[in-house]
């Protein structure tokens, strides 16, 4: 009985060590693979991390299902539409020939871009579902330019880790990953269908991020800030969604 | 039997903590009703082990999860208590069928004048946590159990007992709500049997599938996940009608417990062992 207990004391202290040992390893290699969310340390923290690193490795390179024409849904659904204001509509009224796009931080050459130079850069069309984390769901085809071309315009510093992006929407921001932001999914789209992307529907410029749900996929999209770190931006969760509430990572 | 000892002495040491975890039926003779099972109850080592540890903490850390994704999950379903078939669906869409109760967000036809407060923030995120406990222990379970026999020993009925007449019997003393006599605390009956196995190796891992095919992330990886049941709406309907078969199991589990003795039943999932004190209480 004694000599048991005593193995057992030496092996579970061995193996309380090992683990110990072996999770600060893990940490160790998970931050340096860009594998913590910026918003692990809230109370769901650990389920949060564990999904956004176990998503990370499976889906780095990974496409978001592309469908055929036939499957765009008749009835897309745009969500509630909170008031955007006297600006917004004088925009509006302007055909938004003065939405300027900005982008800044760690780049090159920060620059600002009119729509009209938005659609002068090479562009993709795509067939894919965005669904909200509700549960409802539907496909458009979307028409835009890949983040990563805008990326490479303004030439984005070897350090930046995330991609900031703001809307005309105050309160509403959010930020992804370089995996996200250098995917060739991902679109500032100006397109819906064939037509203008309508502004129910995120128009002038919406941010679409494929492989995560709906809200990420922010509307009337202002200003990048290319950054190293989300410390500085609000309360340094990564977006506005954990401050609600809401996980950073929404590709579940 | 000599194997099955063998296989038991061998696999005995890391994880049930030295105790063994054999069904007492083939290592140690049950004890006959009536009989009063000397040692048994007692902190003795040789005191036969009803559930072995491993099964005891799987089963609860399983409880707990299981409450919290259940509790979740239906919060979440509040935020849009209507269901679809096929890729997708929204509130302009005509849905499969749809739960009548009020909805967390405003947009959502429900009849009712009023919304319920948002709780979608929390939910997901404890959904997903309670998730990854979920399937950590479920395959810490499935690996250990398979490797100790505990699935073939435990769990996999004998065929004699599966003839449709064995079967018939069984079910018609399940019928009659009689409980248990004190030698069935050592073993599972056939229809335990069958439906710890069905839960196991069906619902849980449908569950599991069924969740991942909702999510963009892991379907642009795998995008087989989704395809294969037809479209991310049916994914999301089968994950509600799978839950409710995995509520159903709970029910009638817990109701089981009641019917065989609350006490002797759920004091031998937390101690391991069935007291002969506890089982008269």
């Amino acid at each position: 009985m004694n000599k048991l207990s005593r193995r057992k004391l030496i092996t579970g202290g061995l193996a309380t060590a090992a683990g110990a040992s072996g999770l600060a390893v893990a940490a160790k290699l998970a931050t340096r693979y860009g594998l913590i969310p910026p918003d692990s340390g809230v109370l769901y923290g650990a389920g949060e991390t564990l999904t956004y690193a176990a998503q990370r490795l499976l889906t780095r390179h990974s496409l978001a299902r592309e469908f055929a024409p036939s499957h765009i849904s008749k009835s897309p659904f745009a969500n509630a539409v909170y008031p955007l204001g006297e600006e917004f509509k004088r925009l509006e009224t302007g055909a938004f020939a003065e939405w300027r796009l900005t982008v800044d931080g760690m780049a090159a050459q920060p620059a600002s871009f009119s729509l009209t130079q938005l659609k002068g850069f090479p562009w993709r069309t795509q067939i894919t579902e965005i669904a909200c984390e509700e549960g409802w769901s539907y496909i458009a085809e979307w028409k835009g330019v890949p983040l990563s071309h805008i990326l490479h315009a303004v030439g984005t510093l070897p350090q930046v880790r995330y991609v900031v992006y703001q809307s005309f929407q105050r309160d509403w921001w959010d930020s992804v990953d370089m995996a996200d932001a250098l995917h060739p999914q991902t679109l500032l789209t100006y397109g819906m269908n064939g037509g203008e992307l309508p502004v129910g529907f995120g128009g002038p410029l919406r941010m679409r991020v494929p492989r995560q749900l709906g809200y990420k996929s922010v509307k009337y999209i202002t200003r990048l800030t290319l950054t190293d770190s989300l410390k500085g931006f609000g309360k340094g969760l990564g977006s506005a969604a954990p401050e609600a509430g809401y996980a950073w990572y929404a590709g579940i | 039997m000599g194997i099955l000892h063998k296989v038991q002495t061998t696999g005995r040491t890391a994880v049930a903590g030295g105790e063994t975890a054999d069904s007492p039926p083939i290592s140690v003779p049950a004890p006959l009703p009536g009989h009063n099972g000397g040692e048994i109850g007692t902190n003795s080592p040789k005191a036969p082990v009803r559930h072995s540890a491993l099964v005891r903490a799987t089963h609860w850390l399983i409880t707990v999860s299981f409450l919290a994704l259940l509790v979740t999950g239906a919060e979440i379903v509040i935020s849009h208590p209507r269901f679809y078939w096929g890729e997708t669906g929204n509130v302009n869409t005509p849905p499969l069928f749809t739960l009548r109760i009020p909805a967390s967000r405003g947009t959502v036809p429900t009849g009712y004048g009023y919304v319920l407060p948002d709780q979608n923030g929390w939910s997901r995120y404890l959904h997903f946590e309670s998730a990854w406990v979920a399937v950590l222990t479920g395959l810490v379970y499935l690996t250990f159990g398979l490797l100790k026999g505990h699935f073939r020993r435990n769990l996999l009925p004998a065929s004699s007992d599966l003839s449709p007449k064995a079967l018939a019997i069984a079910f018609a003393r399940h019928l009659r709500f009689r409980r248990p006599s004190e030698e069935e605390a050592w073993s599972y009956n056939t229809i335990q049997r069958v439906t710890y196995l069905l839960v196991i190796f069906v619902l849980f891992p449908l569950v599991i599938w069924t969740g991942l095919a909702m999510s963009p992330g892991f379907t642009s990886a795998i995008p087989a996940a989704v395809k294969v049941l037809g479209g991310r709406q049916t994914a999301r309907t089968l994950h509600f009608f799978v839950s409710g078969l995995l509520v159903l199991f709970l029910l009638v589990h817990v109701f089981m417990v009641f019917l065989a003795g609350f006490r002797s039943r759920v004091g031998a999932m937390i101690t391991g062992r069935l007291t002969k004190r506890m089982e008269q209480t």
